[in-house]
């Protein structure tokens, strides 16, 4: 498959699955109001991974649609980070892992906005606004909670400790994306390290939370090498499509 | 087409368009918030380009069937609706008419210009008492374009229709 596809397969699926977990929380929420945050981030979510899945199917030689895309792939041709796919265990683990990707998110739209190709400039100028949002939502959850109760202190830093591992994905660039870096189409994510360490430090030194140090980093989502829990959540993604093939609503 | 033909029907389809609602706020009109962007002849068709709102919005897949019924009723049977994303849609663009609408509906319009400012805002007043007396409960609500506030004055709860 062509680089170029990949990677926007990539960008596409992060959203795709933290939203479908996200949506895990609809109806589940620890009070009403964050009931519906968290779903309005999972729209929000799912709306930008359209975006990208409508761009690609329109791609010159793509027989294929946002539905086929989206549902219809074996769990080797997902390319979404591992840390999008780990489960929400608690409301706390949840927001850790929402805080870890958004701090990311924004900075890689950020670079994505300036984009030239104006097709994926344009998405990610229309989705920054969003992730702006989500970005606002978490890291204010994580001071909240970090710095709240001994409980939710506790379970803040565990969930830190638990996904820190899956932090280093981010910044280390896939097979897809070295070979676009050449040609400028792909953006240097290791670039980004420097600012996503300093904006994530300085959350959670206001919420009192240490990070792991020397962790080893679990990589391979990116390259289709998923973690056990990702065969379960396409299960439930795909039911419909592998059951009623083609359907719609 | 002649130009005075194609003001005259681009004129047709814009009032057509005044009363397509948004699904989920009913009062407004597509028009008043804003969505859309262009009505223009193309290839012997007429081609409307609209804005999302929010990515996410359920109203996305929503919005163009609705368009397309009522201009198929009005004999525009083949007309090309595109969604256009870029430049992206912002709370600026609702009208003078469209944030009365909300405020008489009962929710509090955005207040200022998204341009502006970094996040979305405060609402100016509780769109039922009037009191500026207000306080947040959630920067979300039933819908993604809407925050959850309380009036400190006549205690009703509101929606306040987020700058974006």
């Amino acid at each position: 498959m062509e680089a170029k596809v990949k990677y926007l397969l990539h960008l596409a699926d992060n959203p795709l699955i933290l939203g479908q977990r996200i949506a895990e929380w609809c109806g589940h929420g620890p009070v009403l109001e964050q009931d519906i945050a968290l779903t309005n981030t999972s729209l929000d979510l799912i709306g930008q991974a359209r975006l990208l899945f409508q761009y690609i199917s329109s791609l010159p030689g793509q027989s294929t649609n946002e539905d086929k895309l989206a549902m219809t792939r074996y769990e080797n041709e997902y390319l979404n980070l591992l840390l999008t796919e780990q489960p929400n265990k608690n409301f706390g683990h949840t927001i850790v892992r929402q805080f870890l990707y958004d701090t990311f998110n924004l900075l890689q739209y950020q670079a994505l906005a300036e984009h030239t190709d104006e097709k994926l400039s344009g998405i990610a100028v229309k989705t920054l606004k969003e992730i702006k949002y989500h970005y606002r939502y978490s890291s204010e959850w994580v001071i909240r909670l970090g710095d709240g109760t001994e409980k939710s202190h506790a379970y803040i830093q565990d969930a830190f400790n638990e996904l820190w591992r899956y932090t280093g994905e981010f910044f280390a660039m896939a097979s897809y994306e070295k070979e676009l870096k050449e040609e400028g189409y792909s953006i240097d994510s290791s670039l980004l390290e420097p600012e996503w360490k300093n904006r994530v430090l300085a959350i959670t030194t206001k919420a009192g939370i240490s990070i792991p140090a020397n962790e080893v980093m679990l990589l391979g989502g990116k390259e289709g090498k998923h973690t056990e829990h990702m065969g379960y959540i396409l299960t439930e993604l795909q039911y419909m499509q592998r059951t009623y093939p083609e359907m719609n609503w | 087409m002649e130009k005075n033909q194609v003001h005259i029907i681009r004129k047709k389809i814009a009032g057509l368009l005044h009363d397509v609602p948004d699904p989920e706020i009913p009062i407004i009109s597509i028009v008043d918030l804003g969505m859309v962007i262009d009505i223009r002849p193309e290839n012997g068709h007429w081609r409307i380009d609209l804005a999302p709102t929010y990515s996410g919005c359920p109203a996305i897949d929503v919005i163009p069937l609705l368009v397309k019924a009522s201009l198929h009723e009005a004999g525009f049977g083949d007309a090309h609706i595109e969604m256009e994303i870029s430049p992206p849609w912002s709370t600026d663009w609702i009208s003078d008419l469209g944030n009365q609408k909300l405020l008489d509906y009962g929710i509090a319009p955005p207040n200022g210009k998204a341009a502006d400012q970094e996040y979305e805002g405060k609402p100016r007043n509780c769109p039922q008492c009037g009191s500026t007396d207000t306080e947040l409960i959630s920067n979300y609500g039933g819908t993604p374009c809407k925050a959850s506030y309380k009036c400190l004055t006549c205690l009703e709860p509101f929606e306040y229709f987020k700058c974006f």
